[in-house]
């Protein structure tokens, strides 16, 4: 008598891999912010709250927005704050 | 027979999901819930044998892919669709169904990743239209949004696992719901087309008569509405927009949609009226435009609601493409549902409900 079962894989058979979170830099000297909208309301008005707030400390902003919180960023927007930014400030609510 | 013997002799080479051992003396059914694969309620074990007579329920090749799950964004073959089916109760001729509802779910403008993702309550809401629905014994009638029928229940049940499974979407990970929902389990159901005189929702939405079809809805629910006193279809419609106007909140608008799920009761106010499905639907409509004083943050001491800069205009609950009727519900009861949308419908071109044909 077989003393095995099986079952079939209902997932997608992928693993996650797990990678550490990059530590926080001493300083933001130097360093250009990504300031990233995700289309919730009032979105703006938080980010011109931060980026003036950048602006007095001299710290180089940048302002990305995803066309709708409804879906994920285009990679094409993703991509272009890689190049062009050090960190990424996202604001998440309404 | 025909599965068990085929699973014997060769399921096992033909099948491309990976085999997953256990002793016999295993419980299955514990090994499903030990794997992380149910939504928290017992699933059927995917053995080949139902893999295999899952299968039979399409003409689609196994190694066929549907689509890209969110969140993942895996390509789903047909395979994974059928064992995902097994495992949440479906019998093989509800495949047709539940891959429409898959293709539905998977266009753009249906924003499946949103709507797992998002905090707000909503999932997909599988509504069908057409012959298939009694072909396959779906409940139109009775109970229709409720328990007991088992095709109304595995199918919708079936997706969110295919969600959950193959695409990786679990709550606390990216489903982010603050609350959820019991129509996160399932919410699938037919509609009544027993009236000829009633234009099906697969036809207001382009498909020609004696189409079957699954429209999915972002939503949950449902909600009660109940007006046993109202005679006349203007009343009936002015007693729906008082409840229509709270989803949500009753100070939101145009953000969410709503399916109005009409009971044979209420529907013979109108069908007596000589009202049709778009005279029904432009009604409502018309019915949920307020004052937007009333609307506007602060007013009656309460802080949610549309900026003040909208106070002097006439304010629409809903987008005017917002509204969507379908009949469904027991002969007795003066008393219908209210299916809310997700909030997330600001941009109403972005975010829409999704019709498709269901094939063989």
């Amino acid at each position: 008598m077989n003393n095995l079962s099986f079952l079939r894989d209902p997932t997608a058979e992928t693993e996650a891999v797990m990678r550490a979170r990059r530590a926080p830099p001493a300083s933001l000297d130097g360093l250009t912010l990504a300031l990233f909208e995700i289309g919730k309301t009032r979105s703006d008005e938080f980010f011109d709250s931060v980026e003036k707030r950048m602006a007095e400390r001299g710290i180089k902003t940048r302002r990305y927005a995803k066309p709708t919180n409804a879906k994920v960023a285009p990679q094409e927007v993703v991509d272009r704050v890689v190049a062009e930014a050090d960190l990424v400030l996202i604001g998440l609510s309404d | 027979m025909a599965e068990k013997l085929e699973a014997k002799h060769s399921g096992a080479t033909w099948l491309a999901a990976r085999k997953i051992e256990h002793a016999a003396t295993t419980d299955p059914v514990e090994l499903c819930f030990e794997r992380g694969w149910t939504d928290g309620l017992p699933v059927t074990p995917p053995t080949d044998e139902r893999v295999i007579a899952m299968l039979k329920g399409t003409r689609r090749k196994p190694d066929e892919t549907v689509g890209k799950i969110p969140p993942n964004l895996v390509d789903c073959t047909i395979e994974k669709v059928a064992i995902n089916a097994v495992m949440a109760g479906c019998k093989p001729e509800y495949m047709p169904v539940l891959l429409a509802a898959l293709e539905a779910a998977l266009e753009p403008v249906f924003t499946l990743h949103g709507v797992l993702a998002t905090t707000y309550f909503s999932s997909p809401i599988i509504i069908v239209n057409g012959p298939i629905a009694k072909r396959i014994g779906m409940n139109s009638g009775i109970n229709a949004l409720g328990q007991g029928n088992r095709a109304n229940a595995t199918i919708g049940r079936a997706l969110n696992l295919i969600v959950r499974n193959v695409g990786g979407g679990r709550p606390g990970e990216a489903d982010r719901a603050t609350l959820g929902a019991p129509s996160k389990y399932t919410l699938c159901f037919a509609e009544d087309e027993s009236d000829p005189a009633w234009q099906p929702l697969s036809a207001a939405r382009g498909f020609a008569p004696g189409t079957s079809t699954v429209t999915l809805f972002q939503g949950h629910g449902p909600e009660a509405f109940v007006d046993q006193k109202s005679r006349t279809p203007e009343a009936l419609t002015k007693s729906f927009a008082m409840s229509l106007v709270k989803i949500g909140h009753p100070k939101l608008v145009q953000s969410a949609r709503a399916v109005v799920v009409l009971s044979p009761e209420h529907y013979a106010i109108y069908r007596e009226a000589g009202w049709d499905r778009a005279r029904i639907e432009r009604a409502l409509y018309e019915a949920t435009i307020r004052p937007g004083a009333e609307l506007v943050a602060g007013a009656d001491g309460v802080g949610e609601g549309i900026p003040a800069s909208r106070a002097n205009e006439q304010v629409p609950k809903f987008h005017e493409d917002g509204l969507m009727v379908v009949r469904a519900g027991g002969a007795a009861g003066l008393f219908s549902a209210i299916l809310p949308g997700w909030l997330a419908g600001r941009n109403r071109t972005e975010l829409q409900p999704v019709t498709k044909e269901i094939r063989p």
